[in-house]
């Protein structure tokens, strides 16, 4: 790698200040350090630090991220071939998916890195890794068969709104890739909901009893008993609940299995990148309106939703997803540890509420999270406010005392 | 019985490097330099000109806020120069030491029947009141303020840092007299703390007529801000002393002796020190006596000479002197080194507090840690962060916002004068953004102290 370094300590100096290309250092500094660590060594303060920076821990939270993506994959040519009707093997069924998953991470990364990097031109700053999480999760929480323009509007719209105009990664209020599918969700409904969008490729060859109807969507007729979807139809309950915890129905491309988001869960949690206060909360905040919502399952019989067991809802839709990768954003969660827990909880209620008591929303983690993301600086406030008056407490005691 | 109090919070980083628990009399130091620079909020006035000759217990400079306390020679010689920077900023005295000290005969003080005052004054005109500083600001304490608690740590407990005990060896007697006077002079029971890894956790108790309290627990157990906080917690308006024990026996023997005792032991650490050991300096050595022995690592990129220890210490290079209250020198190599590939590969060189790289596999591994920075300045991204390394019950990213926004009240209801810089350390080594927090809590102190040193020259209108 010697020849490499050399090449890049070589054009270094017209990137630096007085250089002929000062204005795209950060465009420089961006590969640079991709290729190479930066040789910086500390200045003032702590002479040695820790090895970690934002690049190590964006690259955790991605390699995280990888066995939703490849399951996704594999489940997108899975659901295909099953709506159409058609065997195919492994091999195929994984390059179908990946072939319709694949142009939309290449997308999503280009758009928005692009962006970024115009962004970080005209600041001169250098290039945040903040999106190399938002570039993965975007497409993950998308439909297989988004239309890739729709994507590159939707990226514009998620960095230059959602972020930059705040002032960049570190900044924002509102989580970046949710942002991305809200303005989708709101500008292009019919790509984005329904039960024409979930399994890719389909046209009007599909087999007898295809439905493209999601779980959360038949839950609210049914009261949780799912005989079938898409083109697959279940013998049992319990074989629904599996191909639901495994990840083969259809759904968005990365939020459909729970047990690949649960890995990801643990390489977060292991690795100390991710909160696991937030993800408990989350899911006990899910629980505990599950149960009570239950509680009126008997005096409102004509919502099936009410019925259904509380554990369901972190099976289905994009709850455990949205636990795991977006509530856990430490950008645009509650930064306290206490707050972490109240943040957390809520968005497991509200996400709750929303899919079982509007019947326009069958799934409503995503607003849960971009409204808690909103009340997470309330919630901090709240915290340190506390600590504030623990501390004026013991004042007066000292003072009278 | 002692109270103990465990703390969890907090971080161990384990370094190689570790000084050997044995002793040399350091080369004697051709030049010694005593720092104004060393002391907080400091406007200093000198008392010597070039070519003076002084002993060990001269009065040098004092303070212009704090007059009363002057800080004196630890060394006999010749003041061979007045060191000054920019707009003739005193930066230091520099004295060329005699091969034998000879120190400055002080009249003898009955501390049993002197009052707190006479021996407040005895104490401040000789030199050993400089030892006595203050939380919060870490400035020297103002002898006419009487502190709400005195805290005497028995222990350090940051990276590579001296055992205490050994620095105290042989100073038991002077030790226990300083505590006597400090107790006087406060007119308040003195903590002792120490830790409970300590090699005798029992020593503190051979002590009587203190308060004695044991802390468990990781780096930064040793701090004095840390353990106030759990002790006796500071208002806004108190004024906590605490001396370093090495200091208390310095106090000791002024009033036992005579004499004032300018020797300090240290600690030589650091990975790239062939031979880690202590040694038996003065205060204000220079690094090119302390190292003159040792031969040093051969780095790519040098090595850097640190006073103090690698979190909170300054980087005085090889023709440096220690600092006024270190009691180790630390030499770690430079690293300008880049990594191809760094954030991708598994890292088991790399220590860190999360479990980001392979090395969670060695828990118990010891680190040659450059000073890399691993990575560059970002915007506060990772949250939770600090709050693993950091024992009080204080929002310290809230208070590093309140310090960055300038609100000076909501530092105040966040409890800034509870923390020192040092207590950040920690906070700084692991942050991800690499945000250097040090230095923000250090300008917000260097206001505040201004602003209260202000206060006190005003005139009280009615």
């Amino acid at each position: 790698m010697k020849p490499l370094k050399r090449l890049v300590e070589n054009v270094e100096p017209h990137f630096a200040e007085g250089g002929k290309w000062r204005k795209y250092w950060p465009l420089f500094d961006g590969f640079a350090t991709f290729l190479f660590t930066p040789g910086h060594p500390t200045h003032k303060g702590a002479h040695i630090r820790d090895g970690i920076d934002l690049k190590r821990t964006m690259s955790m939270v991605i390699l995280a991220m990888v066995p939703a993506l490849l399951l996704g994959m594999y489940n997108v040519g899975y659901q295909h071939f099953l709506a159409i009707g058609e065997q195919a093997a492994f091999l195929d069924i994984f390059l179908y998916g990946m072939w319709k998953v694949l142009p939309l991470v290449i997308v999503s990364y280009g758009v928005g890195l692009g962006v970024e990097f115009v962004f970080c031109i005209i600041k001169g700053h250098q290039i945040n890794e903040g999106f190399l999480v938002s570039g993965m999760l975007i497409p993950l929480v998308c439909p297989p068969d988004l239309p890739l323009w729709m994507l590159t509007v939707a990226v514009i719209f998620a960095v230059v709104i959602g972020k930059e105009v705040f002032g960049g990664t570190g900044m924002n209020i509102l989580n970046v890739a949710l942002t991305a599918r809200a303005f989708l969700f709101f500008a292009y409904p019919a790509d984005l909901s329904g039960d024409k969008v979930w399994i890719s490729g389909v046209g009007d060859k599909v087999v007898n009893g295809y439905t493209g109807e999601t779980a959360l969507a038949q839950f609210a007729k049914t009261g949780g008993e799912v005989a079938g979807m898409g083109g697959q139809s279940f013998a049992s309950q319990a074989d629904f609940l599996w191909a639901g915890f495994i990840g083969l129905i259809p759904g968005s491309v990365g939020e459909t299995s729970t047990l690949a988001i649960l890995i990801g869960a643990a390489i977060l949690i292991f690795t100390g990148i991710g909160s696991w206060r937030i993800m408990a909360s989350v899911a006990l905040g899910g629980l505990a309106m599950g149960y009570l919502l239950n509680g009126f399952s008997g005096s409102f019989p004509d919502n099936g939703y009410l019925a259904i067991p509380p554990y369901y809802h972190l099976i289905f839709g994009g709850f455990a997803f949205g636990a795991v990768f977006m509530a856990t954003d430490p950008v645009t969660a509650s930064q306290t540890p206490s707050g972490k827990y109240i943040y957390g909880f809520l968005i497991g209620v509200l996400a709750v509420i929303i899919r079982v008591l509007n019947p326009a929303y069958p799934e409503g983690m995503m607003l849960a999270i971009l409204f808690m993301n909103v009340m997470a600086p309330l919630i901090d406030h709240f915290v340190v406010q506390g600590n504030i008056n623990r501390r004026l407490k013991r004042v007066k005691l000292a003072t009278h005392g | 019985m002692a109270k103990t109090i465990h703390l969890n919070k907090g971080l161990d980083i384990r370094l190689v490097g570790e000084a050997a628990l044995k002793t040399e009399p350091a080369s004697v130091s051709d030049t010694v330099l005593i720092k104004p620079t060393d002391f907080v909020g400091i406007k200093p006035k000198t008392l010597v000109q070039a070519g003076d000759e002084v002993l060990a217990g001269s009065p040098l400079f004092f303070d212009k806020n704090n007059p009363e306390v002057v800080v004196v020679s630890p060394v006999s010689g010749e003041v061979v120069e007045i060191v000054r920077g920019p707009k003739r900023v005193l930066l230091g005295i520099k004295i060329l030491a005699d091969k034998t000290v000879r120190s400055l005969q002080l009249p003898r003080i009955d501390v049993q029947n002197a009052d707190a005052e006479t021996l407040i004054k005895f104490l401040c005109s000789h030199g050993v009141w400089a030892f006595i500083r203050t939380k919060p600001f870490d400035a020297v304490a103002f002898p006419d303020i009487k502190p709400s608690a005195v805290v005497v740590c028995g222990f350090d407990s940051a990276p590579l840092a001296p055992s205490v005990e050994f620095l105290l060896q042989g100073k038991e007697e002077a030790f226990k007299k300083g505590l006597e006077v400090l107790s006087k002079v406060s007119g308040r029971k003195v903590h002792l703390t120490t830790h409970a890894k300590a090699n005798n956790p029992g020593w503190a108790n051979a002590f009587s007529g203190t308060e004695n309290v044991v802390f468990s627990g990781p780096h930064p157990a040793g701090s004095v801000s840390v353990q106030l906080h759990h002790i006796a917690p500071l208002n806004k308006g108190d004024f906590a002393w605490y001396v370093q024990a090495e200091d208390v026996a310095r106090i000791g023997t002024l009033v036992s002796e005579a004499r004032f005792d300018g020797s300090r032991r240290i600690a030589l650490t650091g990975s790239s020190i062939n031979n880690p050991m202590y040694l038996d300096a003065v205060i204000g050595s220079s690094m090119a006596a302390l190292l003159k022995d040792q031969k040093m690592a051969d780095t790519e990129f040098g090595n850097r000479v640190i006073s103090g220890n690698v979190l909170t210490g300054d980087k005085v290079g090889h023709d440096g002197y220690l600092g006024f209250y270190h009691h180790q020198v630390t030499v770690i190599p430079e690293g300008k080194h880049r990594e191809f590939f760094g954030w991708a590969a598994p890292g088991f060189d790399k220590f860190s507090l999360s479990r980001t790289f392979f090395s969670w596999i060695t828990p118990s591994k010891k680190y040659a840690l450059t000073t890399n920075m691993h990575g560059e300045h970002r915007a506060f991204v990772v949250t939770g962060e600090y709050e693993k390394v950091f024992p009080l019950d204080i929002f310290p990213v809230q208070l590093l916002k309140a310090i960055h926004n300038g609100d000076i009240e909501q530092q105040e209801n966040l409890g800034i004068y509870e923390v020192s810089p040092e207590d950040f350390a920690l906070c700084e080594f692991v942050c991800t953004s690499k945000i250097e927090s040090q230095s923000m809590v250090r300008a917000a102190h260097d206001l505040l102290y201004g602003e209260w040193v202000d206060s006190r020259k005003e005139p009280v209108h009615h």
